[in-house]
C-alpha cells in the first residue's frame, strides 16, 4: 500500500510543472496567441528559482523570483509579438533559445551547489491519516496552487465577463477590436499570466522536484506542455488529466529503468516523448474536435488599424 | 505611457529589407557590449577576441568553414520549408539520423573499401534525414498533427537513439569502454580540400553547391513558384492546382536530406566516428541562419559564415577569458530576436506615441478622413 502511495506522490510531483506550464500556456492561446518559449521561460525560472533561493536561503523567496522571472521574459516575447508584429512561431523560438543560453550562463556558479527545497504541507493529525493523509494534506504547496490555478483558469474563462472577452479575442481579433475591446492589452496580461506560469512550473523543477541547478533541467518538459495544450482541446480539465497521464509515463519509465527491466533505458527514456507524439497524433485524428475547439485567430499577428 | 504604433506601408520597403539584417547585428553588438561589461570584462577586448582573432589566420578560416557547412546545409532546407510555411524545428533529429544512417556502411562493413564508399554513405545520410523527417509531414499529412511539436519531440528520440547504438551495438569493442563506434576508414573519410592549409573538408563545397541549387529553385523553377504561393495563400495555390500535401512532403524531405547530408559529412569529415553527441546545437542554430539570411539561400551563405563566428568566438572567450561558452546561445538567441524585430520594419513605420503627440494624432486622422472617402 506504503509503495502505491508513494508512487502516486512521484507522479502528482512530475504531473505538476507540466499541468502549471500548460495552463498558462492555455490562457494564451486562448486569448489567440502561440508562445513557443514555454521551455525557454521554464528554464529561466528554474534558475532564477533556484538562484533566490540559493543565495537567501528561503525557497519561498525562491518561489517568487521564479515567477517574476517568467513574467519578465514573457514581456520580451509581448512587446516582439504584440506591438512589433512579429512571427509568433519565430518569436517562440528565440525565447526558448534565448532562454537555454542565459539560464546556462546565469547557473554556471550554481552547479553542483546544495539547493533548498519547499517543505511538503504538514498538518498535525490529518497528514498522517493512512493512504489519503499524505496524498491529500501532505503535498509541496505548489502540488495545491496547480490545483487551485485549474480551477480558477475554468471560471475566469467560461463564468466571467473578462474570460468570455479572451476567448472572443482568440476567435476573432478583428471582431473584438471592432467591438472596441483593447485586443493587445487582454493579449499582453494573458501573455505575462503565462510566463509567471511557466516560470512557477520551473520553480517547481529546481525546488521541489530536483532540488538543485542542472543545465537544461526542464528537459523538453515546456514542449510536452504545449501539446498537452492541443490534447486537452484548450480546455483546463482536460490538461489536468493529460498532465497527470504524462507524470505517470515519466515515472512508469523511470521505475522501469530501476527494476532493471531488460530494455535499453534510453528507449524507456524517449517514451515521453514518443507518447507526445502519439497522443497528438490520436487527437488530431479527430477533427472535428479540433475544429471546434482551436482559437481560431490562433498565432496570427495583429495590428490594430485606427 | 509611451507605446508603440506601427503604420502600414504601402509596399514593402526595400531598403530595409536589404538593411534590417545588418541592423540586428549590430543591435546584437551593443547588446552584447552590456553584456560583457555586466561580465566584467572589456567589450572591446571581448569583441577582438570573439570576432576578430578566430578568423585572423589561415586555419582558422578553415575552421569557420567546418562550422559553417552544416549550418548553411540545413538552414537552406529549412528556408524552403519556412517560405511554405511549413514548421520543421526537428532538423537536430534528421541531421543525427542522416550521420546514423551514413554511419552503417562504416561501422558495420569496415572491411568495405574503395571510391564507392563515400558517395554510398552520403547518400545513405540523405535518406536517413529525409526518412526521419518523413515522420511528421506524413503525421501532418495523414492525420492534420502539428509538425511543430512531432519534428521537436522527434528530436529527443533521435539523441537518445544515438546514444544507445553507440554505447550499445555499435560500440567499439577495442575503445576501452568509451562510448564510441570504431573510427572510420580511410576511404569513409570525407577528404579536406586543401591539407596544407586547414582542415576544411569537401562539406563546404556540398554547403555552397546546395545554397545556389536552392536558390535557382526558389528564383527560376516553378516548384519555387508553388512554394511561396502555398506559403502565402494556400487557398491560391489551390486554385492553381498546387497540392498542399505533396508540398509538405517536398518540403520536410528536402530539408531532411540536407540536414541527413550535414550529419554525415560532420560525423565522416570533422570527428571521424560517431559519439553520444556529434553536434553543438546545429539544427536548432540553423533556424537562426535562415532568419537572418532573409530565407534567401545566397543570403544563408553569409549568414551562416556569421553565426559559424559565433561558435569559434565562443571558445576564444571560454579559453582566453573564462566566461562560460553559453553565452554562444545567448548570441545566437539575441541575433535571432533583433532580426525578427528588424524585419517588422520592411512592412512598417514605427511610431513611438508619448504623453505629447496628441497634435500629430489628429494630423493623422485628419490625413486619414480623406482616404475613408475614396474607400467607399
Amino acid at each position: 500500500m506504503d509503495i502505491t502511495v508513494n508512487i502516486l506522490l512521484t507522479i502528482a510531483t512530475a504531473a505538476t510543472p507540466l499541468l502549471i506550464a500548460a495552463i498558462g500556456e492555455l490562457v494564451v492561446e486562448r486569448s489567440g496567441v502561440l508562445n513557443l518559449g514555454v521551455e525557454g521561460m521554464m528554464i529561466m525560472g528554474a534558475v532564477a528559482g533556484f538562484g533566490a533561493g540559493y543565495l537567501t536561503g528561503s525557497p519561498w523567496i525562491g518561489l517568487l523570483a521564479a515567477i517574476a522571472m517568467g513574467a519578465l521574459f514573457s514581456l520580451l516575447f509581448a512587446v516582439m509579438t504584440l506591438s512589433l508584429a512579429t512571427n509568433q512561431v519565430a518569436t517562440g523560438l528565440s525565447l526558448t533559445l534565448l532562454g537555454l543560453g542565459l539560464s546556462g550562463m546565469m547557473g554556471t556558479s550554481f552547479v553542483g551547489q546544495p539547493g533548498v527545497r519547499l517543505p511538503n504541507l504538514d498538518i498535525p493529525g490529518l497528514s498522517s491519516i493512512p493512504i489519503v493523509g499524505k496524498l491529500i494534506f501532505g503535498q509541496d504547496p505548489i502540488f495545491y496552487i496547480s490545483i487551485a490555478l485549474t480551477a480558477a483558469v475554468t471560471w475566469f474563462l467560461f463564468k466571467t465577463r473578462t474570460g468570455l472577452t479572451l476567448r472572443s479575442i482568440g476567435d476573432s481579433h478583428t471582431s473584438a477590436h471592432a467591438l472596441g475591446i483593447k485586443v493587445i492589452r487582454y493579449r499582453y496580461l494573458a501573455v505575462i499570466f503565462g510566463g509567471a506560469c511557466a516560470g512557477l512550473a520551473g520553480g517547481h523543477l529546481s525546488l521541489v522536484y530536483t532540488p538543485q541547478w542542472v543545465e537544461n533541467m526542464s528537459a523538453g518538459r515546456g514542449w510536452i506542455a504545449l501539446a498537452l495544450v492541443v490534447f486537452a482541446s484548450w480546455r483546463p480539465w482536460r490538461v489536468l488529466a493529460g498532465a497527470y497521464i504524462f507524470g505517470a509515463v515519466w515515472i512508469g519509465q523511470l521505475h522501469a529503468q530501476a527494476f532493471g527491466i531488460p530494455v535499453p533505458s534510453q528507449m524507456l527514456s524517449s517514451l515521453p516523448y514518443l507518447a507526445t507524439v502519439v497522443v497528438l497524433v490520436l487527437i488530431s485524428r479527430n477533427k472535428r474536435l479540433t475544429m471546434m475547439n482551436t482559437p481560431a485567430s490562433l498565432g496570427q499577428p495583429f495590428v490594430p488599424d485606427r | 505611457m509611451m507605446r508603440l504604433e506601427l503604420v502600414k506601408r504601402p509596399q514593402r520597403s526595400a531598403l530595409f529589407s536589404m538593411l534590417s539584417p545588418f541592423i540586428a547585428f549590430a543591435l546584437t553588438i551593443i547588446a552584447g557590449a552590456v553584456l560583457f561589461a555586466l561580465l566584467g570584462v572589456n567589450p572591446l577586448t571581448a569583441f577582438r577576441i570573439y570576432f576578430v582573432e578566430p578568423i585572423s589566420q589561415v586555419w582558422q578560416l578553415h575552421e569557420l568553414a567546418i562550422k559553417a557547412a552544416p549550418l548553411i546545409l540545413i538552414a537552406v532546407g529549412l528556408s524552403v520549408c519556412y517560405k511554405a510555411n511549413i514548421w520543421n524545428i526537428g532538423a537536430e533529429g534528421q541531421f543525427i539520423f542522416g550521420a546514423i544512417f551514413g554511419s552503417i556502411l562504416p561501422v558495420l562493413f569496415p572491411q568495405f573499401e574503395g571510391p564507392l564508399v563515400l558517395p554510398l554513405m552520403l547518400l545513405c545520410g540523405m535518406v536517413g534525414g529525409a526518412a526521419y523527417a518523413a515522420i511528421p509531414a506524413m503525421l501532418k499529412t495523414r492525420f492534420g498533427t502539428n509538425e511543430i511539436l512531432t519534428s521537436l519531440m522527434l528530436v529527443y528520440v533521435a539523441q537518445l537513439f544515438l546514444d544507445w547504438l553507440v554505447r550499445g551495438p555499435w560500440r567499439d569493442p577495442q575503445g576501452h569502454g568509451f562510448p564510441q563506434t570504431i573510427q572510420f576508414g580511410d576511404s569513409a573519410v570525407l577528404p579536406e580540400l586543401m591539407p596544407d592549409a586547414g582542415r576544411a573538408n569537401w562539406g563546404f563545397v556540398f554547403a555552397l553547391v546546395a545554397a545556389v541549387l536552392v536558390w535557382i529553385l526558389m528564383g527560376r523553377m516553378l516548384k519555387g513558384f508553388e512554394v511561396r504561393v502555398l506559403g502565402s495563400s494556400p487557398r491560391a495555390g489551390r486554385f492553381a492546382g498546387f497540392g498542399l500535401n505533396r508540398m509538405v512532403f517536398f518540403a520536410f524531405l528536402l530539408s531532411g536530406a540536407l540536414a541527413g547530408l550535414a550529419g554525415i559529412c560532420e560525423v565522416s569529415g570533422a570527428i571521424g566516428q560517431l559519439q553520444p553527441v556529434i553536434s553543438p546545437g546545429y539544427g536548432f542554430t540553423a533556424i537562426i541562419v535562415a532568419f537572418l539570411g532573409r530565407l534567401n539561400p545566397l543570403g544563408i551563405i553569409a549568414a551562416g559564415l556569421v553565426l559559424a563566428l559565433t561558435y569559434l568566438g565562443g571558445e576564444a572567450v571560454q579559453s582566453a577569458l573564462g566566461i562560460s561558452d553559453k553565452v554562444v546561445r545567448v548570441f545566437q538567441g539575441m541575433l535571432l530576436f533583433f532580426v525578427l524585430g528588424c524585419d517588422t520594419l520592411i512592412h512598417y513605420r514605427i511610431r513611438v506615441i508619448g504623453l505629447a503627440l496628441t497634435k500629430q494624432d489628429s494630423a493623422a486622422k485628419l490625413e486619414a478622413a480623406p482616404k475613408l472617402k475614396e474607400a467607399r
